[in-house]
């Protein structure tokens, strides 16, 4: 793996070997020291060409936890208010000497493209509605520790699928693990196709003996006006303890977040012992530290 | 590489390793704080057996833990290679206790340096020593170990190998020499 751009070409035995190695990590965030020096002397740049609070401060956490520099780029404070290039503003970090690069971008590709800019290794922290790989490690690792296997097991995704960057990289990573990805959304919502996933219009048919559910964000800053109608999605959407009696007993509740509580999820199900939500907080920084671990180690520094 | 000879037997390590549990409870003045860390891959089994031992003759058991070091590790750019990060999992708070570190060869020290590293990151030791089946010398840093099986001084071209029952299928260590070097 030279960069984490998607799973395209990966296989089981390579993602199970990076989630053993973030439940190693997940043990250095249980001591009293939360650190090592695994990464000393490499520096890692978050590039967030698009806002973010967790995934920003889940990677540069994982890099500190690791002893790595960090320095961090936001759009809205930077050169490229002034007109300056994507590609500009990553030449610039690269002559500052950084190792790798986080970037998060609201078009699909700008990590792919930011692989022929510069020398570092380049992750993938969210393009457009493409994909989020390290928030898909993140529910894998979160769901395996809930569920013990994903072989065989049914996984509802649910909401906005369309824009959905986090359906689409669990859809991929998922089957790899053994599991069955269900999408379910309003028909406006849904995709013509999503590799790794079958879609149903049907909030019951994907909830059905579920092992367990993610619920998404309705992204309304992606969408045309009128796509939806928050009421009518409510009514026949809402994840709510009444529709969930149709999944598993006891089947885990995933939210990548940021929540719109009482939209997309009944309030009382977001703080019940069923929601997973800030364990998937907690696990994403030691997968993240296991993806930067794997990219950066052995590799000649740039 | 060329086989080159038989350091130790079986029953030389068990004896060996039996000799160690002595000395270590010796210098402990007995049983009274001391955890025993055995260091990925070979060292854990020894640490299991040392523990065996002491509660054959004191009747006393001694926790043992167990310490991958790789995230620890100053050489990561020399292997070239991704290294395996494996658990670590100690069954207490280190702080105030006697723990003896075990690992089957002592060479250059460096894995020492990292274990003492990830130790005291683990939680504060009154003493730290080190235990280990075979020193081959040819240290890089001013480390010594505590308790030694036995002392074999090598060439650099030399490979000691330590064959442990719960990982190789037999007792045994062995010096090798590689050819061409």
């Amino acid at each position: 793996m030279r960069h984490l751009l998607d799973f395209g070409g990966w296989t089981r035995q390579e993602v199970e070997s990076l989630l053993d190695t973030a439940k190693v990590m997940a043990e250095v965030l249980q001591r009293p020291v939360k650190k090592v020096p695994a990464l000393q002397g490499f520096t890692v740049a978050t590039v967030f060409f698009e806002p973010s609070t967790r995934t920003r401060l889940s990677f540069e956490l994982a890099a500190r936890r690791m002893s790595a520099d960090v320095v961090s780029f936001t759009a809205q404070t930077s050169s490229l208010q002034k007109g300056e290039s994507y590609k500009d503003t990553l030449l610039t970090l690269e002559a500052m000497g950084v190792d790798a690069y986080v970037i998060r971008a609201d078009a699909a590709g700008v990590p792919h493209q930011a692989t022929r800019w510069v020398k570092g290794v380049v992750v993938n922290g969210g393009d457009g509605r493409r994909a989020h790989p390290t928030q898909a490690l993140l529910d894998a690792y979160t769901l395996l520790e809930a569920l013990g296997s994903l072989e065989g097991k049914k996984i509802a995704i649910v909401g906005d699928i369309l824009h959905s960057r986090v359906a689409r990289s669990n859809a991929e990573l998922l089957p790899l693990l053994g599991a069955e990805v269900w999408c379910a959304g309003p028909p406006s919502l849904l995709p013509q196709a999503l590799p790794g996933a079958r879609l149903t219009p049907s909030l019951e048919e994907a909830l059905a003996e579920a092992d367990a559910v993610m619920v998404l964000r309705l992204q309304r800053e992606r969408m045309e006006a009128g796509l939806v109608n928050l009421q009518d999605y409510i009514a026949h959407y809402q994840v709510t303890e009444a529709r969930l009696r149709r999944a598993k007993p006891q089947a885990p509740l995933l939210h990548p977040g940021p929540m719109n509580r009482d939209v997309e999820l009944e309030g009382t199900l977001a703080d019940s012992e069923r929601s997973l939500v800030a364990r998937q907080v907690q696990n994403g920084v030691a997968v993240r530290m296991a993806v930067l671990y794997h990219l950066l180690v052995g590799k000649e520094r740039a | 590489m060329r086989f080159k000879a038989e350091l130790l037997n079986a029953e030389e390590m068990r004896r060996a390793l039996y000799r160690i549990a002595h000395e270590v409870v010796e210098a402990n003045k007995g049983t009274e704080g001391l955890v025993l860390v055995g260091i990925h891959t070979r060292g854990i089994p020894l640490a299991g057996r040392i523990a065996r031992y002491i509660r054959e003759f004191e009747g006393r058991e001694v926790p043992v833990g167990i310490l991958d070091i790789t995230l620890y590790r100053d050489d990561l750019s020399e292997i070239g290679l991704r290294p395996q990060v494996r658990e670590t999992r100690i069954p207490l708070d280190l702080t105030g206790k006697a723990v003896v570190l075990v690992d089957d060869v002592l060479y250059t020290g460096r894995t020492a340096r990292a274990a003492l590293d990830a130790l005291m990151d683990l939680g504060r030791p009154k003493r730290i020593y080190l235990a280990v089946l075979v020193d081959r010398g040819h240290r890089e840093l001013p480390i010594r170990a505590d308790f030694v099986g036995k002392n074999v001084p090598t060439a650099r071209n030399e490979v000691v190998k330590v064959k442990v029952q719960e990982v190789d299928g037999e007792d045994r260590v062995e010096l090798w020499e590689r050819e061409g070097a």
